[in-house]
């Protein structure tokens, strides 16, 4: 999100970064987590793991802002995140996109 | 900007290092449960609750019926008894009588607690017992192939209603509130959140607490009604579903084609059965 004007707290903000973790031979492929991550993070593998199911890759890891949701929707208990590092906000928020939104319902 | 550079690689990690690990009884681990079954997102909220109630985990038992919702109480790292078919709620009337102190939850599906469990559920609720019963709603005998069930909706198709179902189905919250229980809530799959702060708001509770979880089965009741996987399911949810805090309960059944209602139906307390027990039968026999 574009600031047309400088809010007065921008150097106060910190955006949260995570890093995803993933248990690939526990996944099984169902894409919720793909689907509802508000970051667009992830996208299922090519590859197969030992059951034949697609488990998420993080294509997108540096836009991970540690939401959980993933964690959260997973039916497998197959993937969660770790929150790295705190960072100052200049130009984008980690508030609610659209997509949190969804899945929020 | 200085964000971390990307990772080339995910990071593959083993099982035991899941945030949820010390809950779960990972040597069973993956579950049976069908990919896109929703089943393990409510899990996840139970987990989740409870880790924020901050109640000990040996001040908590989980009691289950026969289902496939049913096998929760065997992947819990709790005080946990997975029972006979539609059981649960006697069983764990049990502990909680014999032990105040525990946190009794029973957690099944609704063919388990209101078809052949229909009995105990009701009679529960009308003594308000200490019970906090997390029914799983599927719309059907999802570990038995498809059967309709008292909740198939009208016009659904089930392996035993291969031209739709044509008698009402149970409306969980309306058979709750009337037959007295205290604490009520439906939520769907999707709204992981909420669900979960129901839960952690329902867990300390006293009386007979019901949530109620719309969830996707995949593999039974969506296959025999042609609704895609369980992610199209989701969406489903997401499309479909309206939320109305204190809704009416009478306007909260469930179509094939209607809005499903969600939120917290009611919040009362009234005595329980043990408030009732303690005072009254004491008084009666003399003592305190
Ligand atoms: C006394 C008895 N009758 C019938 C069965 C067969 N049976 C096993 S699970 C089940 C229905 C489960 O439906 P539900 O409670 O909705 O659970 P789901 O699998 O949908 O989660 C039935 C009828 C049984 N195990 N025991
Ligand atoms: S933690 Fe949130 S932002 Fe990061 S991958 Fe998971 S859902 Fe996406
Ligand atoms: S939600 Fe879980 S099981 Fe489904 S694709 Fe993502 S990691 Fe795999
Ligand atoms: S049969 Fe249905 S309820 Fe049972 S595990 Fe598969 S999807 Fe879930
Ligand atoms: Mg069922």
């Amino acid at each position: 999100m574009k600031y047309w004007r400088k809010p007065l707290d921008a150097d106060t903000i910190k955006v949260p970064h995570g890093r995803i973790y993933v248990v690939k031979e526990q996944c099984k492929g169902c894409g919720f987590c793909v689907e509802y991550c508000p970051k667009d993070v992830l996208e299922l593998s090519q590859e197969f793991n030992k059951k034949g199911y697609h488990s998420p890759v993080a294509v997108r890891e540096e836009d991970c802002v540690s939401c959980g949701l993933c964690e959260l929707i997973c039916p497998d208990f197959a993937i969660y995140a770790e929150l790295i590092e705190e960072d100052e906000t200049t130009e984008e928020t980690p508030n609610k996109t659209d997509k949190t939104e969804k899945a929020e319902v | 900007m200085n964000k971390p550079a990307a990772h080339l690689e995910t990071a593959i990690v083993e099982q035991d290092t899941h945030p949820m690990a010390d809950l779960l009884r990972m040597d069973r681990m993956p579950h049976i449960w069908c990919s896109g079954c929703g089943l393990g997102t409510g899990l996840t909220c139970f987990i989740m609750a409870l880790k924020e109630t901050g109640i000990p985990e040996d001040k908590v038992a989980v009691v289950s019926g026969i289902g496939c919702t049913g096998r929760v109480a065997g992947y819990l790292n709790l005080d946990s008894f997975h029972t006979t078919h539609g059981r649960g709620i006697p069983f764990a009337t049990g502990l909680a009588l014999a032990n105040p102190d525990l946190r009794v939850v029973v957690y099944s599906g609704d063919g388990d607690l209101v078809a052949i469990g229909g009995n105990h559920f009701i009679h529960s609720a009308r003594r308000n017992m200490d019970l906090m019963v997390v029914c799983v709603n599927n719309f059907t005998y999802g570990m038995t192939g498809g059967q309709a069930g008292p909740t198939t909706p009208i016009s659904a198709k089930a392996s035993t209603a291969p031209y739709g179902s044509y008698d009402y189905p149970f409306n969980i919250p309306y058979l709750a509130i009337a037959s007295g229980a205290t604490y009520v809530a439906r939520w769907t799959s999707l709204h992981m959140r909420r669900l979960k702060n129901s839960m952690r708001e329902a867990l300390p509770k006293k009386g007979f607490r019901v949530i109620e979880i719309i969830c996707p089965c995949p593999t039974a009741f969506a296959r025999k009604n042609r609704l895609g996987s369980g992610l199209d399911l989701m969406k489903h949810y997401h499309d479909n579903s309206i939320i109305k805090h204190g809704a009416d309960p009478r306007e909260a059944d469930i179509d094939m084609n209607g809005k499903v209602v969600c939120g917290t139906f009611l919040d009362i307390e009234r005595p329980t059965f043990r408030d009732f027990q303690t005072e009254n039968i004491a008084k009666q026999l003399g003592g305190e």
